[in-house]
């Protein structure tokens, strides 16, 4: 415990360090100013950004994109995920298409899915829908495996019913796997929308930041990504200590 | 449920070897026939979309595949091309070497892996993309940018896991090579790499398909050349067979790529259980 403890200190110390570093490297003009500006600059940026309430139309079309897509996602891949696993031939066929997905670059298919849906919401939910469900799918599968059978042979001892079977022992025995899946898939729905914003659309944070880059308004760009990118790390520290309290409950139990 | 009904019926026989061997043959001749459906499947329902919107988005795929073949025989597609394959291939090899360098020092430091693998972990999850444009004003526009946005998101997933592959090593065997009074590099060479190697080649997959992603992402997003461009000049100038076909080239070779290293793991994986057992 002491040790992890430890490592905790030296990280912050490691992270810290590397923040005044480069803190001292852009006060000094070792860094130029015009690539990268001083952190502390970044965050008076990013505080008047937020301040300003200029970014609160596209705060809210990014956030709600990628909660469309990240319940969308969850939803379609734990349906699809549950039905393959009743059909093991499916399963079988299913498996190196899924081993394959995430070699794919995803967003690849963005410019066709815009000239599909136009350029609105709906190809950027597409596009977080497309890359976070195969990571809910491969958790829902690994999880539904992980059921011992004696668990199964104890529900039929007892003549549960489909659904208590589902919510006293499927449930139970197999949440740390899909939690593992919806903690990739909402990394993945963020990185997915906020790409696709970032490469080609007219709202978004994503496209907040390619506009101020391409209008060289570094103050706001820096501001903007040290937010998104904030968001990102919280979000996915969240699950992140979510998750293990969820892993060491079960291994109590 | 799922899996355990279908075991029971190929165990039990008489000669299991041949039994087994016979099984083996019928079970991935299923296989075969059960793939070939699913890519006449996927086919189908690619034409069905691309004939459902009228070729607006995609074009169905015979035609794609006649365009692609006129589309090969130009130099232009190959300058492109080439350019990718070049950025490409810079941003692997540099993924590859310093993620494995990282990884073997970290996973033999414990201290410093402990401190160290939490920020790559959290580093890996962050939407990169945004950082694009700090890559950007860092080495402008070209290939060192594209190559070093390629490293970024392919050394991660490199280093993790090799990292994790040395720190998980059975302390038996570092045990015994001390043992054997192996010098370093024959420790490195007998007991390490082959005792890592499964998860090297899992960290050189996932790397390569990851700076594939990122030097893809810099073409798509700010370049002249390259098949990412490619990619968007078509779709800008609404050319829908050269967007789909630019499409095919990439997933082909991302699953094939994927496909061949899977396999290759998978052999040093069940040869390292075969020695171990």
């Amino acid at each position: 415990m002491k040790r992890r403890q430890a490592a905790l200190v030296v990280r912050i110390a490691v992270l810290a360090a590397l923040v005044i570093l480069l803190e001292i490297s852009c006060r000094t003009g070792t860094i130029d100013p015009l690539t990268v500006i001083p952190p502390s600059d970044m965050v008076a940026a990013m505080i008047h950004e937020i301040g300003s309430g200029e970014l609160n139309a596209s705060i809210k079309a990014t956030f709600s994109t990628i909660l469309l897509a990240f319940v969308l996602a969850i939803g379609l891949g734990v349906a699809t995920g549950a039905l393959i696993h009743r059909l093991p031939r499916l399963c079988d066929v299913a498996d190196p298409l899924l081993a394959s997905y995430y070699s794919v670059p995803t967003f690849i298919f963005y410019p066709l899915l815009v000239a599909l849906l136009g350029l609105g919401k709906a190809p950027l939910v597409v596009l977080g829908v497309l890359s976070a469900t195969p990571a809910v799918m491969i958790g829902t599968l690994s999880g539904l495996d992980g059921v011992a059978p004696v668990l199964m042979k104890l529900a039929r001892v007892h003549r549960l019913t489909p659904a208590r079977t589902f919510c006293w022992i499927v449930l139970p025995a197999a949440l740390p796997h899909p939690f593992t899946g919806f903690k990739l898939a909402l990394s993945y729905a963020l990185i997915g929308v906020i790409a696709g914003e970032f490469i080609l659309s007219g709202t978004g944070l994503g496209y907040a930041i390619s506009f101020a880059y391409q209008s060289f308004d570094n103050p706001t760009m820096y501001g903007v990504m040290l937010f998104v990118l904030l968001v990102a790390v919280i979000a996915n520290g969240v699950l992140y200590v979510w998750e293990g309290r969820l892993a060491r409950r079960r291994s109590r139990g | 449920m799922g899996g355990a009904t279908g075991a029971p019926t190929f165990t039990g026989m008489s000669d299991p070897s041949l039994q087994s061997a016979r099984a083996g043959l019928t079970a991935r001749r299923l296989r075969a026939f059960d793939t070939i459906v699913l890519v006449l499947v996927l086919l189908a329902l690619w034409h069905v979309v691309s004939k459902g919107t009228h070729g607006v988005a995609i074009s169905p795929p015979l035609q794609t595949l006649i365009y692609l073949f006129s589309l090969l025989q130009t130099s232009g597609f190959w300058d492109h091309a080439v350019t990718t394959l070049e950025a490409f291939a810079l941003a692997f090899a540099l993924s590859a070497l310093l993620g494995l360098g990282l990884g073997l020092f970290l996973g033999g430091r414990r201290f410093a892996g402990e401190v160290i693998e939490p920020i790559l972990a959290g580093f890996y999850t962050i939407p990169k993309v945004t950082l694009y444009p700090v890559v950007l004003l860092l080495f402008g526009l070209g290939m060192s940018a594209k190559v070093f946005f390629g490293v970024i998101h392919g050394l991660v997933p490199m280093t993790l896991f090799t990292l994790g592959a040395v720190r998980n090593l059975p302390p038996v065997l570092v045990r015994t090579a001390r043992a054997l009074r192996l010098s370093p590099q024959r420790t490195i060479r007998w007991v390490l790499v082959p005792a890592c190697l499964p998860d090297i080649i899992n960290g050189l997959r996932i790397s390569f398909s990851l700076s594939f992603l990122g030097v893809l992402i810099g073409e798509m997003f700010s370049s002249q050349r390259g098949l990412g461009f490619l990619l968007v000049n078509g779709m800008a100038q609404n050319n829908v067979p050269l967007s789909t076909a630019v499409v095919t080239v990439i997933v082909v070779i991302a699953i094939a790529a994927n496909t061949l290293m899977l396999r290759v793991g998978r052999r040093f994986a069940r040869r390292g259980d075969a020695a171990g057992g």
